[in-house]
């Protein structure tokens, strides 16, 4: 098939970008292939058959023929060995789009009518544009403020449904620093063909000068650790287990026992539950006094808040999120964070991202039991 | 059983005294007729009317997309052109077509029953059918509808602000006339099927219509379910599917595809029975396989309800769900196969003649082969990724629906034109019609998967200003011009034939079906008395003659 390659040059055929875009083109050659040698096979036939058989005089009556249970067996087993492998090499390439490698770094989308709002873990925003740097594992976890949109990039062959009221996520590794088009590919509204944008894959260095000149606000994580302050989410929420909500540095990524028995991995999902719907999942061994924030914080802020708690004290090999590249970026980080406050309610936690990881780790259990006393 | 000796070709043909059509002629006659010929008379202006109003929205959108600007219309213009084509062309069209007009008017006929068993119920889903359509028509004219004739929630919904109630309350009410038909066919099929009339010598017409009707029963109601609730919610903020008033927009997704997976099967299954007929009577031969083809229809049917998630793989639905739609929607692919594969065989050693008919069944077959091997490409989850709602879906299920349904459409009206009128087509004419369809409908669709591919996503006033991508688009509307010339020719000369057509005689094609052994136009009652079958489907040459290739089912 590696002579069929070729058509990535021709001018009908989208660049390939991507990782992912190698295995999905292969896929299209394959089942290509096979379709278009049947339908011109079966077409061959009935043309022959045309001219053949063709009516040579009015009174023509030819002699029926009942049928072959052979060629019925035949007919159906070939198509049906056929389209399993063509099952098979859809669910493999499925599965390589769907589950994002371990190291990623992540990037948040909200999506509204009709543009696309873009957070990076430093603190820089745009809008309808994406920067990324080439061969490095993107992440996105997105939502919407309104309707379902679709983020899509067709030269990478990736998409994703953007769903309000959840999160989606969808990863990528670019291969080529470009400039590639973003589109919405869900009907969303009057200017949907007009919800596109520009993802631009850079050389590592070119992204560091590139987010080295926006960022004002600080990174994510300090944006979303003042929105938790004026939640007043720390009068509940302490890192010395003092508070009446539970700890929540290293909840991340973490199991959480809730009442009713049941144990969920801590990700972006659950997290925006608990603030919005916290009485959805009670975390086991706490009073269902955490109020709802649903319509106080913008989808912009939830996940600021999510990036903060992703950097309180998440694991080691989590924390670098946003900096694969860049390991002097996660040491600027935690400084950008205004420590005096947070010092104060939360014994000096927000400095420990690095230092106190694996402790963090550690304590939580404890923790949170100490938590369950009062 | 029919030799073709027997169709008289040289004997003056005259047309009968007495016929369905010159019994009365009043307006009253026909607007409270009973007689389900008249019915699928009426069905059959009914939805010419919506087949050319679905047919303009569809200029409209070609137009604009000559260019890659949103120059000749307002986008919020062109997204209600779009909604309102698809809106009008599946409900109003392609849901009645086949089993509205000729299935209506033959599965009586061909069973060898007086009428269907309601009468009064089949003018009913005639009349259902119109008002529903008034509702949608309403909706056009105040302003139209926006949403995507698929009214994802929460756009339709919440936000929308067109006349998104108007229009649902049309699709709910049109799909009580389905219904309806879809009863009257399954208990007409199963009580009144003339002596010797037994299921497998039924033709394969009326299988494809059981199997159909079933669909129609079971699945239509969730659809009216749904849009009921999406008008409930947009009504009275019932949070249903608005996550905003805490409701799922997903589950819309899930309970629409339900029911527009299997609809899909609605619009063709009725196009391939027809295909069936031409098969047989244009090669004169039995179908080979008969009990397959017979099946198949069924499998399609009962297949079709399990695997709508395969609109839904971009949706975040559970990686393992689409795993398991996946791999069923790659089951259903099969029934379809082995249909291709039994009328291919049914041509071997038959005596083919060229005749209109068959020239759209053969158009039929290589769209058909088009759209069902472009469904493999989307059945593959990692590939429908990249595909989905781009306007490769959009080619594949035109390939379906208007290559494959309307061609079948087309082909049986030009097939039992002489049945339902009493006079022949001009046959120099519908062949070129045919031929301009088929080269039309290629050049308009075919650079769609193209430009799909590349990526560009459907639902798009405008799109990059890439030459590409613009020629391709001009290509697509060229061919679109050339398609509607197409389908413009036969609406001048079939009612031009109605009055100046030579006179049909009773079988013109020598034919086996039992409709074929009453006068053209049937009297009102179908058949001056009830036959009684002693014949296999399709018998063109008498049974004792058969050449068993490989005798697989005993013959009851
Ligand atoms: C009135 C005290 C209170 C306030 C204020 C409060 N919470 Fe909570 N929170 C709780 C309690 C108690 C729980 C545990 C019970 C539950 O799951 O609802 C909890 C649970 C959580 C959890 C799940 C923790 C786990 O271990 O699984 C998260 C995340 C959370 N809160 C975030 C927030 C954020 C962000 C804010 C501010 C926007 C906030 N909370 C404000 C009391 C509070
Ligand atoms: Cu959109
Ligand atoms: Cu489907």
């Amino acid at each position: 098939m590696n002579s069929l390659f070729l058509l990535r040059n021709f001018p009908l055929f989208p660049d390939e970008g991507s990782t992912v875009a190698r295995n999905v083109d292969g896929l299209f050659f394959f089942i290509t292939a096979v379709s278009a040698f049947f339908s011109v096979l079966i077409v061959a036939v009935i043309i022959y058959f045309f001219i053949r058989y063709r009516r040579r005089s009015e009174t023509e009556a030819p002699q029926p023929i009942e049928g072959s249970n052979k060629l019925e067996i035949t007919w159906t087993v070939i198509p049906f060995g056929l389209v399993m492998i063509m099952f098979l090499g859809g669910a493999y390439v499925y599965f390589t789009m769907a589950r994002p490698p371990r190291d990623t770094m992540d990037i948040y989308v909200v999506g509204k009518q009709w543009m696309w709002k873009i957070q990076h873990p430093e603190g820089n925003r745009e809008i309808n544009e994406l920067h990324v740097p080439v061969n490095t594992s993107i992440r996105l976890t997105m939502t919407t403020e309104d309707v379902i949109h679709s983020f899509y990039i067709p030269d990478f062959r990736i998409k994703q449904d953007v769903v309000p009221g959840r999160y989606t996520t969808m990863w990528f590794k670019a291969t080529k620093p470009g400039k590639y088009q973003l589109f919405c590919a869900e009907y969303c509204g009057t200017n949907h063909s007009g919800m596109i944008g520009t993802i631009y894959v850079m050389e590592p260095a070119d992204y560091e000068a590139w987010l080295s000149g926006g960022a004002a606000e600080g990174s994510l994580a300090s944006q979303g650790q003042k929105v938790f302050q004026d939640l007043a989410c720390n009068t509940c929420h302490r890192s010395d287990a003092q508070g009446r909500g539970p700890v929540l540095d290293g909840l991340f990524g973490k199991p959480v026992q809730i009442q009713g028995g049941q144990t969920l991995v801590a990700d972006e999902s659950y997290l925006r539950e608990s603030i919005l719907n916290p009485r959805a999942k009670l975390v086991m061994g706490f009073e269902p006094i955490m109020p709802t924030f649903q319509g106080q914080v913008s989808e912009e802020q939830l996940l600021q808040l999510i990036a903060y708690i992703k950097s309180l004290g998440a694991p080691g090999e989590q924390q670098q999120q946003g900096s694969i590249n860049t390991p002097q970026q996660s040491n600027q980080r935690p400084t950008s964070v205004p420590t005096s406050a947070a010092g104060a309610n939360r014994g000096g936690a927000p400095n420990s991202n690095q230092a106190n990881t694996g402790a963090a780790n550690q304590t939580r259990t404890p923790a949170r039991q100490g938590n369950r006393e009062q | 059983m029919i030799d073709a000796a027997s169709m008289g070709g040289d004997l003056p043909v005259v047309p009968p005294k007495d016929n369905y059509i010159n019994r009365a002629y009043s307006i009253k006659s026909w607007l409270l007729t009973k007689d389900h010929k008249r019915i699928a008379i009426l069905y059959l202006i009914t939805i010419t009317f919506f087949f050319f109003l679905g047919g303009a929205f569809a200029v409209m959108i070609r137009l604009e997309l000559l260019t890659p600007a949103s120059d000749l219309v307002q986008p919020e213009t062109y997204n209600k052109f779009f909604t309102m084509h698809g809106v009008v062309m599946i409900f109003l069209f392609l849901i009645p077509s086949v089993p509205a007009t000729l299935g209506n008017f033959l599965v009586p006929l061909m069973i060898g029953a007086k009428d269907l068993a309601f009468p009064k119920i089949n003018l009913l889903s005639w009349y259902i059918l119109v008002i529903g359509g008034i509702f949608i028509l309403y909706a056009v004219v105040a302003g139209g509808v926006d949403t995507g004739w698929t009214f994802y929630t929460p756009y339709s919904s919440t936000y929308s602000n067109t006349y998104v109630m108007a229009a649902a309350i049309g699709v709910f009410i049109t799909g009580f006339s389905s219904i309806l038909t879809g009863l009257n066919f399954i208990v007409t099929i199963h009580t009144m099927r003339a002596p010797g009339m037994t299921w497998y010598r039924l033709p394969l017409f009326i299988w494809s219509h059981y199997a159909t009707s079933l669909i129609m029963v079971l699945g239509t109601p969730v659809v009216a379910v749904t849009i009921l609730l999406v008008g409930l919610e947009r009504v009275f903020r019932v949070g249903i599917f608005d996550p905003a008033i805490g409701g799922d927009p997903i589950l819309f997704q899930h309970l629409f595809w339900f029911y527009s997976h299997p609809a899909v099967y609605i619009m063709l299954l009725p196009g391939m029975g027809v295909i069936s007929e031409l098969i047989t009577a244009f090669s004169r031969k039995n179908m080979f396989g008969y009990k397959f083809v017979a099946y198949a229809s069924l499998g399609i049917a009962i297949y079709g309800f399990l695997v709508w998630g395969h609109h839904m793989f971009t949706s975040g639905q559970s990686i393992y769900g689409s795993l398991v739609f996946s791999f069923l929607t790659y089951f259903v692919a099969i029934p379809s196969a082995i249909k291709v594969f039994n009328w291919t065989a049914t041509l071997y050693r038959g005596s083919i003649s060229y005749d209109t008919p068959m020239l759209y069944a053969l158009g039929f077959i290589g769209f058909f082969l088009i759209g069902g091997t472009t469904g493999l490409f989307l059945a593959a989850i990692g590939l429908d990724i990249h595909v989905h709602d781009t306007y490769f879906v959009v080619a594949h299920f035109h390939y379906i629906m208007v290559g494959g349904t309307v061609m079948a459409y087309l082909g049986g009206l030009h097939y039992w034109w002489p049945k339902l009128t009493g006079r022949m087509y001009p046959e120099g004419w519908a062949r070129l019609s045919a031929l301009i369809i088929f080269v039309g409908f290629n050049l308009t669709f075919f650079p769609q998967f193209v430009v799909g591919y590349m990526g560009m996503p459907r639902r798009y006033a405008a799109y990059p200003d890439d030459p590409v991508w613009q020629m391709l688009n001009v290509l697509s509307t060229a061919g679109a011009s050339i398609l509607g010339a197409g389908y413009l020719l036969p609406m001048v000369y079939l009612p031009w034939s109605m009055r100046y057509g030579k006179y049909a005689p009773s079988n013109p094609w020598g034919a086996t079906g039992l409709e074929w052994q009453t006068t053209s136009p049937p009297p009102t009652e179908n058949f001056e008395e009830t036959p009684v079958v002693t014949w296999e489907p399709y018998e063109y040459r008498p049974r004792e003659e058969k050449v068993v290739v490989n005798k697989i089912l005993p013959t009851d």
